[in-house]
């Protein structure tokens, strides 16, 4: 595999998806969102509020892992809602990031070729097509997990200056979220672009591309109900345990996709 | 002598369609090949091909030796494409858009800045180098598009619809460039048409395709002999022509006289080297000529003729 032609599909896709307001947009949102207003609401409110907010927690905190509960219990009731919910609830939930920035590009780097008709010149190139396959796969996957990491070190700086008049010290990050981050973000991600791969050879617009792919987003709210419920918790090791098989379903659905994106399917399919 | 391109046979199907049957032709090193056909006559099939990007269904091709269904990155490192629409990334500068493609066809890391800036100037968009394509004339995305397909200094031209939907001006810019490429570089031109005044213009050699089957292929001179078997000679004259040197003419081998006014004939020839002995006759019969013009088949009217199957 040419290392060259890798780098230059990824840097013209990254170029391309620059100019991509969707992208732009989505980009800013999610950060806005999830780094900045989450952590800023969850600090702020205990301070508004005071203590009032405790009782209700008080009936959720029963549903909740008793892991967490383990963690929350010595807290003063002003720290409970910034632990629990900045602490633990919320780490699935950051999934998100990757998940979407890596659809949007994968959107952008496979069926927005063919949308703007593009695609035939660049296969009269030499590259094979697994050159191909994977220069597009990593101009998607390399900026989605980079982006939701620069996410985290901005959310971690949130969480602890906005927190520090609730919580008087660094407490974030707790242990669940590095391997939440650090191993099945990626994989997430990977899975984003897997299924976008997948579903351009039947959609003919970015959109159409996109939109099917935000179904993976049941993935993130299914991992984020169920330890909101009690029915998981995404303690260090569960993570690693979710990574992994988000990775073994990565592999098969990228050797699918693999198999999809030759030449002449790809032309027979324009 | 080397073929730059060889087909033997080639087919290709799309489901129930077959796009190219049974095309067997060979392109020399160095000529340009026009390739002419109604719309749906499989021209860019066989581009496709012969690039690699589409498999055939059956038989076989090479290109410089190389067969593109197993050599396909070497092959489209021999090839440059311009394709039917010019299809550039239009968020993208020329610069950008001629330098990812110079990357992506093994243009030399060292050689990258100088080889775009000489295509940009090459083709006239030096000016332009830094704005965006999506701002461009449909001519100049032309340019672009064949700088594109020559960036890395291909063997082989392949052209689809070159000069389509462009202003005669930019037309004409264009054949000339086209012109310029084979005779000056010898590059090997694959020239697919359906504009049949610059099929004439450039083509050393066509072959005419209908619905995927080659119809006829040869230079424009041989497909003219082998439609029609005789050819016609207009004589004008500055006094009518004794009645004996037109009797006489009449009684010779290859020639008869399609009509005879009194100052102007049209005699019917079986070959073009008859010609000069018809002027012999005629001047030693004391007839005086002002002019003698055999009548010369436009790539159309050959055209014309093989699509509707005059051809033999």
């Amino acid at each position: 595999m040419n290392a060259r032609i890798l780098r230059a599909l990824a840097e013209k896709d990254l170029r391309e998806v620059r100019k991509n307001r969707i992208a732009i947009y989505g980009a800013i949102v999610l950060t806005v969102i999830f780094s900045i207003a989450f952590p800023l609401i969850f600090t702020q409110v205990p301070l508004i509020t005071g203590t009032e907010g405790a009782p209700d927690l008080e009936e959720v905190i029963p549903l909740i892992p008793l892991e967490i509960q383990g963690v929350i219990e010595n807290l003063e009731p002003q720290q409970i809602p910034v632990v629990l919910f900045l602490g633990y609830l919320f780490a699935p939930l950051f999934l998100i990031i990757p998940l979407m920035i890596a659809s949007i590009i994968a959107a952008e780097a496979f069926v927005g070729e063919k949308e703007r008709k593009t695609l035939e010149p660049l296969l009269y190139t030499p590259a094979t097509d697994l050159e191909l396959f994977v220069g597009k796969v990593l101009a998607a996957l390399i900026p989605a997990v980079v982006f939701a990491w620069a996410n985290f070190a901005v959310y971690t700086f949130v969480v602890n200056l906005a927190g520090w008049p609730v919580m008087h010290r660094i407490w974030f990050p707790t242990a669940v979220w590095w391997p939440m981050i650090l191993w099945v973000a990626p994989a997430i991600a990977l899975m984003g672009i897997a299924v976008t791969v997948l579903i351009s050879s039947k959609v003919r617009t970015f959109m159409e591309a996109y939109q099917a792919s935000g179904a993976l987003v049941l993935i993130v709210v299914a991992l984020l109900m169920g330890q909101i419920f009690g029915l998981i918790f995404l303690s260090p090791f569960v993570s690693l345990l979710v990574g992994a098989v988000l990775f073994a379903l990565d592999a098969l659905l990228i050797k699918i996709g693999v198999g999809i994106f030759s030449r002449d399917e790809l032309m027979t399919s324009i | 002598m080397t073929h730059a391109i060889e087909t033997d046979h080639l087919t290709r199907t799309f489901g129930a369609i077959t796009a190219v049957a049974n095309l067997s032709l060979s392109v020399e090193e160095g000529e340009v090949f026009g390739i002419l056909g109604p719309n749906g006559a499989g021209k860019t099939t066989v581009v496709r091909l012969m690039n690699g990007i589409l498999s055939p269904s059956q038989g076989k091709l090479w290109v410089y030796g190389k067969d593109p269904v197993s050599d396909g990155p070497e092959v489209r490192s021999m090839t440059g494409v311009l394709t039917e629409s010019p299809s550039h990334y239009e968020r993208l500068t020329a610069r950008q858009n001629l330098t990812f493609y110079a990357t992506m066809s093994g243009v030399a890391e060292e050689k990258l800045p100088n080889r775009v800036w000489e295509m940009l100037q090459l083709f006239g968009l030096e000016k332009r180098a830094d704005d965006l394509v999506g701002g461009f004339s449909k001519g100049m995305k032309q340019r672009l598009a064949l700088a594109r397909a020559l960036v890395h200094e291909p063997k082989v031209l392949f052209l689809d619809e070159p000069t389509a939907g462009l202003d005669p001006g930019a037309a004409k810019q264009v054949d000339d460039l086209i012109a310029e490429l084979s005779r000056q570089e010898g590059r090997t031109v694959f020239l697919c048409t359906h504009n049949l005044h610059e099929a004439q213009l450039l083509c050393d050699r066509v072959a005419m395709l209908n619905q995927g089957r080659l119809l006829a292929m040869g230079t424009i001179q041989e497909l003219t002999s082998r439609i029609w078997q005789v050819m016609s000679v207009d004589v004008d004259l500055l006094t009518p022509l004794p009645s004996d040197v037109l009797e006489h003419l009449k009684g010779l081998e290859g020639i008869a006289i399609e009509s005879a006014a009194p100052l102007h004939l049209i005699l019917r020839v079986r070959q073009r080297d008859l010609i000069p002995m018809v002027v012999q006759e005629i001047v030693h019969g004391g007839g005086e000529i002002v002019r003698v013009s055999p009548r010369e088949y436009s790539l159309e009217e050959v055209y014309f003729a093989i699509q509707k199957g005059d051809f033999t």
